[in-house]
């Protein structure tokens, strides 16, 4: 897919103006991106989470298209069965449309943590549909509690930092790897700085047959106690100090590193990043000076790794 | 610890209860409006030698509970309505493996989503009847930051007596109120500790009952061999399918909590013993309840509260004291009439009036005073 700055302009966008998602918030324009990328009749199902809460407050809702609100847990389950209900009706000849696109939306709690179990459930089934996740690194909508992709260092509500504790010490759930090993057709990571890579991808995961997965990196002021107006920096460091670096990943088996992450002849250093956080600010004081260090190896070590998966080492 | 005093809120109040009770495992997992205890434990727990450790979601972190009872420490976790849903099949191998857990529900509106910020009453009857089979629980419902405190201490004391699971039912409103709070002197409380085999190992059957039905509970590597089981199980744990196995456990089950119906209720007389009308609250609707009597006392309508601490097992036989000694009975519930139908069913002929309210706004003192004149001029 061609993706010029000038068509997308004109491509109707599926949130309107007036959602109250926080300042400087990415999910809104993840979600301005994914509406970017569409192809026809789409039916967005969404977990619970802040998206689903601050976009549907009662009696408003931001969303042009299709939208039903799930659990916390099943919003993977939800969209399989859209899927298969489109398809028996199709196949009757009761559609309207010759396809359906299904796209599930969770945040990370929703989608590393409660909604796992469905969302593996759906990859193993094979249902045609884009699982997409934004992750802002915690459970930011009840008030930024740590989660399976909670960053080591990272300082949470029920993963403080202080003098016995670093924040979270344990690893990010390396999730688009476990969804990949499903050996689904299309799996890519993408960051809302990079708006082409971003619509390229979220193309081609819906042009796929069968399940796709998009893991979008998604900075929150609130949680993560940085400036409102960093977000989109962020999301380039982010992809600069290898947090999260963007890949693609086809039938579980080929790994292609991206554009941007491919282009970067090294990683910047991690310290770039922390610092424009207040949630990692203890990270800078003498006594996690060492923690600190560590988490730099261990991402270093991952991007080599992802490297070799890529064949560029 | 000496006695503390604190300005705080309900949900903190219940867990520094928890701490005081010898809580020392939290299995946390977020959710509104019972995140507060979550993350009050997160920072209590590793000052005193406890672990909160939060799971990938509701079933994890009550199953953990589980475990962390049997390993020997006093266990718990805290959530709301949608979370308790997810937790009920491990409420019921609690019951049945009779282990001692605490599980705080801040109740929210329902069903499903619901209104997550705002208190309600509705999940009295899913605690006592939503997992499956026959059995019972025992539910504290709290009516101040205070009574956060005091009744999840005592939550944790009757889930080591009974080797039951306890639930803490608090509306949003209680768990969010501030109010002061006295923390006492760790010697002036009262802590009870499950009862632990004095047999030799070799002599030793899991689920012999003592006199008071309640086996004494060996745990993980206390050098006690055993077996614990959701299946229907004899004395020694040893599954079974026969009739009279599953007739004397399931009587058992039931039988250890309602012959100490007494010993387990609690409840307040407010101004009851001349009055005409009795109000049956608890929680917050309770608050507003006591406003109105005040006011009804003064416009010389003798009304009286009847405020359950208890829900589960049910004050039946309070219930049928009650209604012979007054006219009329109001049930005013912070939901669509839940414990109206036990109260109805145990009050005789005497009627019994519902008050629903299934909104986050309780029952105000002016709409009790209200149903008080009714009820008086019928």
């Amino acid at each position: 897919m061609a993706v010029k700055l000038k068509e997308m302009l004109k491509v109707p966008e599926i949130l309107s103006s007036g959602h109250r998602m926080c300042a400087g918030c990415a999910a809104p324009t993840i979600i301005k991106l994914v509406g970017m990328a569409l192809r026809g009749p789409t039916v967005i199902c969404n977990a619970t989470g802040c998206l689903e809460v601050a976009t549907t407050i009662y009696p408003y809702t931001a969303w042009k298209v299709p939208w039903i609100h799930v659990a916390f847990e099943n919003v993977a389950a939800v969209a399989s069965g859209v899927v298969e209900a489109f398809n028996v009706l199709r196949e009757k000849g009761r559609s309207r449309y010759e396809h359906v696109d299904v796209i599930a939306i969770g945040g990370d709690g929703g989608t590393f943590d409660i909604g796992f179990g469905a969302l593996s459930g759906a990859l193993e089934r094979g249902h045609d549909f884009v699982y997409l996740v934004y992750d802002n690194g915690a459970y930011q909508n009840t008030g930024i509690q740590r989660s399976g992709a909670t960053l080591p260092g990272q300082e949470t509500t029920t993963s403080w930092a202080g003098k016995v504790e670093p924040g979270k010490r344990e690893r990010k759930k390396p999730l688009a790897e476990i969804v990949a090993a499903h050996r689904i057709p299309y799996v890519a990571t993408v960051s809302p700085y990079y708006w082409r890579d971003f619509i390229q991808k979220f193309r081609k995961a819906l042009e796929v047959e069968g399940p796709a997965f998009i893991h979008a990196f998604s900075p929150c002021p609130r949680g993560w106690r940085s400036d409102t107006s960093k977000s989109i920096e962020l999301s380039k460091l982010a992809v600069e100090t290898g947090i999260h670096p963007l890949y693609e990943v086809i039938d579980g088996k080929e790994y292609i590193m991206s554009g941007p992450s491919k282009r970067l002849k090294e990683l910047k250093p991690l310290d770039e990043y922390l610092k424009l956080q207040g949630q990692f600010k203890h990270l800078f004081t003498p006594q996690w000076e060492d923690f600190r260090k560590q988490v730099q190896e261990q991402i270093i070590e991952d991007w080599h790794l992802l490297r070799k998966k890529c064949g560029l080492e | 610890m000496p006695e503390r005093v604190m300005f705080t809120m309900g949900d903190v109040a219940c867990a520094e209860g928890a701490l005081s009770a010898g809580c020392r495992y939290f299995g946390g997992y977020p959710i509104t409006p019972a995140t507060e205890i979550a993350e009050w434990m997160a920072i209590r727990m590793p000052q005193v030698g406890g672990a909160y450790v939060q799971y990938e979601d509701e079933i994890a972190s009550i199953t953990s509970v589980i475990g962390a009872s049997w390993a020997g420490t006093k266990a718990m976790t805290a959530t709301s309505g949608p979370g308790v849903s997810l937790m009920m099949e491990a409420i019921g191998l609690a019951v049945m493996t009779e282990t001692p857990l605490v599980l705080v529900n801040i109740m929210r509106g329902g069903p499903s989503t619901g209104q997550p910020t705002r208190g309600q009453q509705g999940d009295v009857m899913q605690a006592k009847w939503g997992s499956h089979g026959d059995y019972q629980i025992i539910a504290l419902t709290p009516a101040s930051v205070q009574e956060m405190f005091d009744q999840t201490v005592r939550a944790f004391n009757l889930a080591e007596q009974y080797r039951v699971p306890v639930f803490v039912l608090a509306d949003e409103t209680v768990g969010h109120m501030r109010e002061k709070l006295v923390i006492p002197d760790e010697k002036d409380l009262e802590i009870v500790d499950r009862k632990r085999p004095t047999v030799p190992p070799e002599e030793y059957l899991p689920f012999k009952p003592d006199e008071d039905l309640v086996p004494p509970m060996a745990t993980f590597g206390s050098g006690y061999q055993f077996y614990a089981t959701g299946l229907t199980h004899d004395w020694r744990g040893y599954p079974s399918d026969k009739d009279d196995v599953q007739m004397e456990l399931i009587t058992r089950l039931n039988e250890k909590i309602l012959r100490n119906v007494d010993k387990i209720v609690e409840m307040e007389r407010f101004q009851l013993d001349d009055a005409d009308v009795a109000i049956i609250a608890y929680g917050t609707p309770s608050r507003s309840a006591k406003r109105a009597i005040r006011e009804a006392r003064r416009q010389g309508l003798k009304a009286g509260l009847l405020r359950l601490k208890t829900i589960w097992p049910f004050p039946e036989r309070a219930i049928m004291d009650l209604a012979s000694e007054v006219r009329h009975i109001v049930v005013a519930e912070q939901n669509m009439g839940q414990l109206y139908h036990m109260v109805r069913a145990s009050a005789g002929t005497t009627p019994v009036h519902m008050m629903r309210k299934p909104v986050g706004t309780p029952q105000l003192p002016q709409e009790i005073l209200q149903k008080i004149r009714e009820v008086v001029t019928q």
